[in-house]
């Protein structure tokens, strides 16, 4: 069906079902984490595959037009391409170890003790939750600053419009009565439960980046129907440019405090007196500042995309 | 046979991996490109993923009742990377915006036709 | 006791999956963008329904239940609004058809 999709999104001209396409395949995509037992990846999958790409990619086709010219000079050479490419990568898959095998390389070395280790070394139920934020804390150090630094590029690219003193409801707003009502009942629910899952990361699925990203999109649907401009008297850009460096700075500054303890740089079980206690503290304090990080780029994203269409429309007036 | 039924899940994320490429090399719009880059790559995390799979295995949350769980390495790799992908996809439709303010189009032909005839 | 639920929550599945697979059908075999709608409505909010009432019998008393009563009520609140928000843009962009075609004229 994956296959299926994919081909569908070469062979279409409509860009707009390209992008339902899209959507619809990250959501294949989640359900198969899900048939894969990987519920943390799924979750993401379908939060960010399905969710916030697919309307980021929106946002671009309201700017630049849904049809696609044809283009038929290159395909030939290209499809041999692919294809002795796919011949290629086909002979080198029969040295790789059976699907779902107990034996495979990839479960011998690491990974069975840190299934059998973290339940008394950091003592959270969810093991990826413990392997993301305190094995290998140091990797999502680096992802939180990877998505920190794609919001400053977007920033750069595309400027954000300061906050206005007074702000009219947009004319868009006034056409749409019910979907206004049902969303201003929704949106306390979806923040609720982001918060939900970024607390709850640690004895199930979840954690911060999920969080991060249903947080931010509670917020882009009240932007949506409500206008930029009044959506910036609620979150206003400055306000989402301090909390995107805090997320990070909250982070960085965890290791730090860390290693003034006596250990080293994001070493948790020192932050206590009891390890497994300090273990925890340092969890939930990084998942923060990931979740407060992805909320606020995300939101500053779309926020930069809208306030381009917004200059459109100003500029055609 | 037992080839065919131990290996299928490369195969499709080696078919997978192929269309995305095709559409990033092959397709002329930019819009298209950057699906077709969102396409491989979700292609390599399904290759992970189950890779990471345990026959008669459950989701890696530690339980009293549950004695084999599946691999949470590719898990937690997989999560940063599609962080990392929807971090390069945004950055990537914010270069289409502008790509399209300067030349007036995201059709990778026409653009090229601009940047000769300049 | 058992049995009747497993039975009933059997029903219910079954009834959802064949209204989720005639929803499918309508949307490719409806001639009009409008008529395709109802069908898809129907197969997100009445399937939706009997899907989860079915998964909510075999879930018992749990933690589960209210889960899926959550999602229950989610669902019933989203999908009819984005039937809504469809309906209205199909018939905006047919009105503005129409006006284009009398400037024409």
């Amino acid at each position: 069906m994956l296959f299926a999709t994919a081909i569908g999104i070469v062979l279409s001209r409509d860009l707009i079902a390209v992008v339902m396409l899209t959507g619809i395949y990250g959501f294949l995509s989640a359900s198969f984490f899900v048939l894969m037992d990987a519920v943390d990846v799924a979750f993401t999958e379908a939060a960010v595959g399905a969710g916030i790409s697919p309307l980021l990619m929106l946002l671009t086709l309201a700017m630049v037009g849904r049809r696609e010219k044809a283009s038929r000079s290159r395909n030939f050479f290209a499809l041999m391409l692919v294809v002795i490419t796919g011949a290629l990568l086909m002979i080198g898959t029969f040295g790789m170890p059976a699907f779902g095998s107990a034996n495979a390389p990839a479960h011998m070395h690491v990974a069975p003790r840190y299934i059998e280790q973290s339940g008394t070394e950091i003592g959270i139920p969810n093991i990826v939750t413990s392997v993301l934020a305190s094995y290998r804390g140091f990797d999502t150090f680096g992802e939180v600053a990877v998505i920190f630094t794609a919001g400053i590029g977007v920033l750069s690219l595309l400027m954000l419009k300061p906050a206005q003193r007074k702000a009219p409801l947009s004319n868009v707003a006034k056409h749409h009565k019910v979907l206004r009502i049902v969303s201003k009942i929704l949106i306390p629910p979806i923040l609720l439960f982001a918060l939900y899952v970024q607390f709850h990361g640690d004895y199930g699925p979840g954690g911060g980046f999920q969080a991060g990203v249903i947080f931010a999109a509670g917020i882009i649907l009240y932007t949506m129907f409500f206008g930029v401009d009044v959506a910036q008297q609620v979150v206003s850009s400055a306000v989402l440019r301090v909390l995107a460096a805090f997320g990070v700075l909250l982070y960085g500054s965890v290791g730090l405090v860390s290693m003034l303890n006596g250990g080293e740089f994001l070493n948790y079980s020192v932050l206590a007196e009891n390890p497994l206690t300090g273990q925890h503290i340092g969890i939930l304090v990084i998942e923060l500042g990931v979740g407060i990080t992805v909320a606020a780029v995300m939101v500053m994203i779309f926020y930069c995309f809208a306030g381009q269409q917004n200059k459109k429309e100003e500029a055609e007036e | 046979m037992t080839l065919l039924m131990s290996h299928y899940n490369y195969w499709i994320v080696v078919a997978l991996m192929m269309v995305g490429f095709f559409i990033v090399i092959a397709q002329g719009n930019l819009v298209k490109k950057i699906v077709g880059l969102n396409i491989f790559q979700t292609s390599v995390f399904i290759l992970y993923i189950s890779a990471g799979k345990i026959h008669g295995g459950s989701a890696p949350i530690l339980n009293d009742s549950i004695t084999v769980y599946s691999n949470p390495l590719p898990h937690v790799l997989i999560l940063t990377a599609i962080v990392v992908g929807i971090a390069t996809t945004a950055l990537g439709l914010a270069l289409v915006i502008r790509i399209n303010k300067a030349y007036g189009t995201i059709e990778e032909s026409e653009i090229q036709q601009r940047d000769h005839s300049c | 006791m058992n049995d009747a639920i497993g039975f009933l929550s059997g029903t219910l599945l079954l009834l959802g999956s064949f209204l989720i697979f005639t929803g499918a059908l309508g949307v490719l075999r409806f001639p009009d963008t409008l008529s395709r709608m109802h069908a898809a409505g129907v197969t997100e909010t009445l399937a939706t329904t009997l899907l989860l009432m079915g998964l909510m019998l075999l879930a018992g008393w749990s933690l589960v239940l209210l889960k899926l009563i959550m999602i229950l009520l989610f669902i019933l609140f989203t999908s009819p609004t984005s039937s809504h928000a469809l309906a209205k843009a199909v018939w905006r962009h047919q009105q503005n058809e129409s006006k284009e075609v009398r400037h024409d004229a």
